[in-house]
């Protein structure tokens, strides 16, 4: 196993297989805290009840990549994930009680009688509040984190500013895309005809935050400045906003065609795949960008390489076992009580 | 101890993790029987037709996803606070305990979420074999969970199979030393059991308080004899399993059981304190109730055998003994109305009116919440009788957290204490409503109704199959 071990880049692949991990979470909560978002804004109960039920069933396994996200960082990169979370204490925190309190609105709501508000507020509030944290957490990875001897040596307010919260603002509007997306394909008729017009507005300020984004970030930092436009990597990354502008077109497109059912869902996440390729080329080969490499990160070769085996035997049938419960659940939600 | 409380970052960490933790043990305890119990219920369906079993699993399934839920959010914030708090703790064990928790989650954490949709929500989507399938997989999702964590905790127990650098980084040299390290084996069984008996008195409880009400009797009589049937004969079984992890303690941490024991001085045929005053500052008891002889006898299965005490090791060593000397008795108390209970069962079981409605169906509604204390006293015991180290003889407690957090742990404890207090109060009320509503056929609309072809072409093919 250790001569394998010494033949593989295993922080490089460690890498990729946190992006990933990453990523199947921004897509699977994705909609659901996208759909929390929306939630207050439908227009009937029955119209709630619905959407609360086209993810009850999977909320959790989606959540679960959140975890994977988590002990993952801790397992293959331990310096980067003590680093990381002290420096992003209260975000880190927050999140974490926006997703308790979105998670428990699914038991509770329906156990609820008078006082189902509450937990309807849980819902849309928690759901708001984590994907802000996220957004805001993203906003502050990119810009790095004061360290000194490979411990976070900055102010515990460090991650309140204007980049952050612009980003986290920006998420919450690309979650209410990926949920509005998710709303047209699961529901029909008014619950269906609303989440287009909530995925137009959606998607009007997704692309003015993606837009501004991409002014932004070269001219904070030089270094993402020289690597979007040096010559090779620029014209490596151009299909990246060439493919974001094709993603949006079909959804305005599909947004439109009352016979379109699960398309506008499809492009919005081709959306999110365009826009996370640019920020993983933009933050390779970091992970806690400007100050550790994947590799000055990286755990033990004996660490990293027991948990690829467990991950290359078990990622799949995670995957087909998500994917079947997909399955199961497929077609339109109906409004009635599920518990 | 209590007079640098004051905002010493230490102690808020360490108050944090013991609140959120605890906060959290409780659930999946309560998951873990309640999905094997689930598992049984829905097997005995599918076997006799008899429609009892099915009301059952479909009143329990709701408490399920309740106990379930809660279970799922809390523990999503544990992977975190290794993080945020304990960085340095982090830095130097991610390489052993990254890997156990990354099996963790692999391995069990989809598997449950996965499969826990199917059983609440799938019922009449799949067929009545899938979706004892997916009970089943939840059950044993629950397991391999326990398998994993109580491995990782194991593990900073009674630390194996690595070595440290100059730095203090722990590197794994034998993965199977490091999992199956000396006191997991017991920790696994002694735990899963634990889970196992609380549920058990749980659900006997509600039997016990139907057959009060005169309720349900059909379903009451079967959760409260299964439950029964389980306290005479595993509780019994859980104070020997219990005992032989008090041994491999001894073994391995013999100053935890010195602070369990209550015991100071090495003493040759030491007495079993039943009640004593532990005294942290002179290092002696203020006051002590002795059973002559018991301990050396229960710890050395001689009577003048030699029980160390915990003046043996210099004082900055110490746990905090009174807590884990008090925790340690209700958590020996319980156990024994655990055994108690199963004893007076089985008399009346004998004497044929097991489940006549008098004082005896009361004790059971009393006993309905025990395991969870007993489990919470467990932890006690094991987690502060470790101090004051995280990782047992090798890294401190004091050098594992996080530097310059300060306020912010403050701040986040207050807001996981109001935030827990309320949804632990939200999640007991509803679950008593469940209770209260009871197990009936007309209460529960069908699930899942939408898409009703599909499923029924589901349903029908899979009945062609059979």
């Amino acid at each position: 196993m250790s001569e394998l071990a010494s033949w593989l880049d295993l922080p490089l692949i460690w890498g990729a297989v946190l992006a990933l991990a990453i990523f199947l979470y921004v897509l699977l909560d994705g909609f659901d805290l996208g759909v929390g978002i929306l939630f207050p804004f439908a227009p009937s109960e029955q119209c709630r009840d619905r959407m609360m039920n086209s993810v009850a069933p999977f909320w959790d396994g989606n959540e679960t990549w959140l975890v994977l996200g988590g002990g993952g960082l801790f397992a293959a990169f331990p310096l980067a994930y003590s680093i990381v979370l002290p420096a992003l204490y209260l975000p880190f925190i927050l999140m974490l009680i926006g997703l308790i309190f979105r998670g428990v609105a699914f038991e509770f709501r329906f156990k609820a009688g008078m006082k189902r508000w509450v937990w309807d507020a849980a819902f849309h509030f928690g759901s708001m509040l984590a994907t802000f944290m996220q957004g805001l957490i993203l906003g502050n990875f990119v810009q790095g984190f004061t360290v000194i001897d490979g411990q976070y040596a900055g102010g515990p307010l460090d991650w309140a500013n204007g980049f952050a919260v612009f980003s986290g603002i920006g998420l919450i509007f690309a979650y209410g895309l990926l949920g509005a997306g998710w709303t047209i394909m699961k529901t029909d008729e008014i619950t269906q005809k609303w989440a287009r017009i909530a995925g137009k507005y959606c998607l009007i300020f997704v692309v003015l935050f993606m837009a501004l984004i991409s002014i932004i970030m070269p001219l904070m930092d030089d270094r993402i400045a020289d690597l979007w436009f040096s010559s090779p990597n620029f014209w490596y990354l151009l299909p990246i906003p060439l493919i974001s502008l094709f993603a949006v077109l079909q959804i305005i497109r599909h947004l439109h065609n009352k016979d379109s059912h699960s398309r506008v869902f499809i492009y919005a996440i081709l959306l999110f795949v365009t826009g996370y390729a640019g920020l993983a080329v933009g933050v390779y080969p970091w992970i806690v960008p400007f100050e550790l490499t994947l590799w000055q990160a990286a755990a033990a070769d004996s660490s990293l390489m027991l948990l690829l085996v467990g991950t290359v035997i078990f990622l799949p049938i995670i995957l087909a076992y998500t994917a079947f419960s997909f399955f199961t659940f497929r077609g339109k939600t109906s409004h009635e009580s599920l518990y | 101890m209590m007079d640098n409380i004051s905002f010493d970052p230490l102690i808020l960490a360490r108050i944090q993790f013991g609140f959120t933790i605890a906060f959290h043990i409780i659930f999946p305890a309560f998951t873990i029987g309640l999905a094997s119990f689930l598992a049984v219920l829905e097997g005995l369906w599918l076997k006799t037709d008899n429609p009892v079993y099915k009301r059952i699993y479909r009143f329990w399934v709701k408490v399920f996803a309740v106990a379930f839920g809660l279970g799922v959010v809390s523990g999503v914030v544990m992977s975190y606070q290794f993080g945020t708090n304990w960085s340095l703790f982090s830095t130097q064990t991610g390489n052993i305990l990254g890997p156990l928790l990354g099996y963790e989650v692999l391995t069990a954490f989809f598997l449950e979420a996965s499969f826990l949709g199917i059983m609440l929500f799938g019922w009449g989507r799949v067929s009545k074999n899938m979706h004892f399938a997916a009970t089943v997989i939840v059950a044993v999702g629950t397991l391999i969970s326990a398998f994993w964590i109580l491995s990782a905790n194991s593990w900073m127990q009674t630390p194996a199979g690595f070595s440290r650098d100059a730095a203090g980084v722990f590197f794994p040299k034998d993965w199977w030393a490091i999992i199956f390290n000396p006191s997991f084996p017991y920790r696994l069984i002694h735990m899963v059991t634990a889970a196992f008996l609380t549920t058990a008195f749980a659900v006997g409880a509600v039997g016990a308080w139907y057959i009060l009400k005169n309720r349900h009797l059909a379903e009451a009589k079967i959760m409260l004899g299964m439950a029964l049937l389980m306290a005479l004969f595993v509780a019994p079984a859980q104070l020997i399993i219990g005992d032989l992890h008090g041994l491999n303690t001894l073994e391995h941490q013999p100053i935890k059981v010195a602070a369990m024991e209550g015991i100071w001085e090495t003493e040759q045929g030491a007495g079993f304190r039943v009640v004593a005053w532990p005294n942290q500052a002179e290092q002696r008891n203020d006051f002590e109730l002795n059973i002559p002889y018991a301990s050396s006898l229960i710890l050395t299965h001689s009577l003048d055998g030699e029980v160390k005490g915990l003046n043996h090791w210099p004082v900055e060593e110490h746990p905090p003994v009174a807590t884990v000397f008090w925790s340690f008795r209700v958590m020996l108390a319980i156990g024994f109305a655990m055994i108690f209970t199963g004893l007076v069962a089985a008399w009346r079981y004998w004497r044929d009116h097991l489940y006549r409605s008098d004082w005896f169906m009361r004790w059971c509604v009393l006993m309905g919440p025990s395991g969870f204390v007993a489990i919470i006293a467990g932890w006690f015991v094991t987690e502060i009788g470790r101090q004051p180290y995280t990782v047992f003889g090798h890294l401190r407690t004091a050098d594992s957290l996080s530097p310059v957090i300060g306020a912010q742990v403050a701040l986040s404890l207050a807001i996981f204490i109001v935030v827990y207090t309320a949804l632990f109060g939200a999640g007991t009320y509803y679950i008593f409503r469940i209770f209260k509503k009871g197990p009936t056929d007309q209460s529960d609309p069908d699930y899942y109704q939408h898409s009703r072809q599909q499923a029924g072409k589901a349903l029908n093919n899979d009945g062609d199959q059979q």
